[in-house]
């Protein structure tokens, strides 16, 4: 219990009448990552939306730090130190690099992320912190999606599709830096289409199949196979 | 020189329709909403501007310090009680609710204030003007309603561009689901969009009773003058509102001029104009 930053219990999700998620259960420790894996429409980009509250999900569903969070708004949630990557980066086109940073970290938490550690990570941004952010190339724009998230110091990161649109050396880049990110104890739940990746990088992970848990546990655990199976549902 | 006179005098009451103009623009750009009832809260904005001057004995001037603020919470009230709720992917709810607004400010004003036409009285200042040489005279209000236009648009441009309030606002035209994620309070950031708007309203309100008489009745020409202004001068651009309240001001001075019957037809017909050979404005936002 004293260690055990997220459990997911029960959660279930839906966009209008359609169900997304079915009963999807797991906990996260501090400081762990966890990977999900899963095909299209499995349901991995909701569980991460109702984790920061995009999406609505019963409140006892969703335990942070003990306390029941499910359905709150998002601008509560990420005060509390769930982050959000959004996938496909989602810059705010009308602010510059640096207005983009700045304002995730309007709310004020306490941490080792700020505008000199994030221009330290990526060297980059602090050349171009006044150019518009749609200027800038996809893999620069990644770093400014992790960059502005990282500004609220998150107790836990939500990684989405970091590889979307990326040129294979640029993907390999931006998981270079993961470490320094999760480094200073720091949680992160990582959605990936790429398996391997996926696997390589998080000692737990969770496989996705049509909005509930069909594998879950250590990677080394399973052959290619079984993980192959959980994935297509073969 | 009568003509140069009609520009001089249409450029300043420019400034007047950008004052109208300014806060509709930016109520569209932060949140997408048409607020139909804009030029009646420029005519409420008046009556009110009108009561406190008859309560008090204030010059006309001097009450919008009290109706400034009094607006803006007004305006705070308005969106998180009843606007917020209208906002969603569909465009028609917000349009209907304000134009039930509208109906509601309109008949209200009339009920209480009833059809007769009212003015503010800012004595010697309606009458003072500086002369500019040639014939030509300004008067000191008409300037100092022009001053204040830009005073006013260049304070939303620094609100806008420098502070962590346009940022916010900024942020959530942009992507209203990633703003929520940087611990924005969607409603809290319309709210204030919107009391900024009825400051501004509020400051309209009060020239627009000093200017000339006014009714219940007026607030939809208001709208319309407020609209071909931001039309006419690029969405989403405060110094285009600001050139096309000119544009919409010298096209009615010259109209006057021909005849004074055509003063209201041509700014329309500067406005058709412009929509037809640029329909995005003569100054859109670069896109980036």
């Amino acid at each position: 219990m004293s260690d055990l930053l997220l459990e997911v219990t029960a959660l279930e999700a839906f966009y209008g009448d359609f169900q997304a998620l079915h009963g999807v259960s797991f906990s996260l420790r501090k400081g762990e990552m966890l990977s999900l894996i899963g095909a299209n429409g499995a349901g991995k980009s909701t569980l991460l939306k109702a984790l920061c509250g995009l999406v609505k999900a019963a409140p006892a569903s969703i335990r942070w730090m003990g306390r029941n969070i499910g359905g709150l708004p998002p601008h509560d949630i990420v005060r509390l130190g769930i982050g959000l990557v959004p996938e496909g980066r989602r810059l705010f086109p009308s602010l510059s690099v640096e207005e983009n940073l700045v304002l995730g970290g309007a709310v004020n938490r306490l941490g080792p992320w700020g505008l000199k550690s994030i221009y330290d990570l990526f060297p980059i941004l602090a050349e171009k912190r006044h150019a518009p952010s749609t200027s800038l190339s996809g893999g620069q724009q990644q770093m400014v999606a992790i960059g502005r998230t990282l500004m609220s110091n998150p107790d836990l990161i939500l990684l989405d599709e970091l590889s979307l649109g990326l040129a294979p050396i640029v993907i390999r880049d931006i998981y270079e830096t993961l470490p320094r990110i999760t480094g200073n104890g720091m949680s992160a739940i990582l959605v990936e289409q790429d398996v391997t990746r996926a696997l390589s990088v998080a000692r737990q992970f969770i496989c996705l199949q049509e909005g509930r848990v069909s594998l879950a546990g250590e990677p080394h655990g399973f052959s290619r196979d079984q993980i192959t199976a959980a994935y297509f549902g073969t | 020189m009568d003509w140069v006179n009609a520009v001089v005098q249409g450029v300043l009451v420019g400034g007047l329709y950008a004052l109208f103009a300014a806060g509709l623009s930016l109520i569209f750009g932060v949140m997408r909403l048409v607020n139909i009832a804009h030029g009646d809260l420029i005519v409420l904005a008046a009556f009110v501007s009108l009561v406190m001057v008859e309560a008090t004995g204030l010059h006309p001037l001097a009450s919008l310090l009290l109706v400034v603020p009094l607006m803006a919470l007004a305006g705070y009230a308005l969106q998180r009680g009843i606007l917020n709720h209208t906002l969603g992917k569909d465009i028609l709810p917000p349009l209907l609710v304000t134009f039930g607004l509208s109906v509601i400010l309109q008949n209200g004003l009339l009920e209480i204030f009833t059809a007769d036409s009212r003015k503010l009285n800012a004595g010697a200042l309606e009458t003072a003007s500086l002369s500019a040489g040639a014939g030509i005279d300004i008067g000191v209000l008409p300037l100092l309603m022009f001053a204040t236009a830009v005073g006013v648009i260049a304070g939303l441009q620094f609100i806008f561009y420098r502070t962590a309030w346009g940022r916010a606002f900024r942020a959530t035209s942009d992507d209203k689901e990633v703003a929520q994620l940087m611990g924005l309070n969607i409603g809290h950031v319309y709210g204030l969009a919107m009391a900024l708007c009825l400051a501004v309203v509020g400051i309209a309100g009060v020239f627009l009773a000093i200017r000339s008489n006014f009714d219940p009745s007026l607030g939809p020409g208001r709208l319309i003058f407020g609209f071909e202004a931001v039309i006419i001068g690029g969405l989403g651009n405060l110094w285009g509102t600001l050139a096309g309240g000119v544009i919409l001001g010298v096209a009615q001075g010259l109209g006057a001029q021909i005849n004074p019957g055509w003063q209201v037809l041509a700014g329309h017909l500067a406005f058709l104009l412009v929509l037809a050979i640029r329909p995005k404005g003569l100054f859109p936002r670069i896109e980036g």
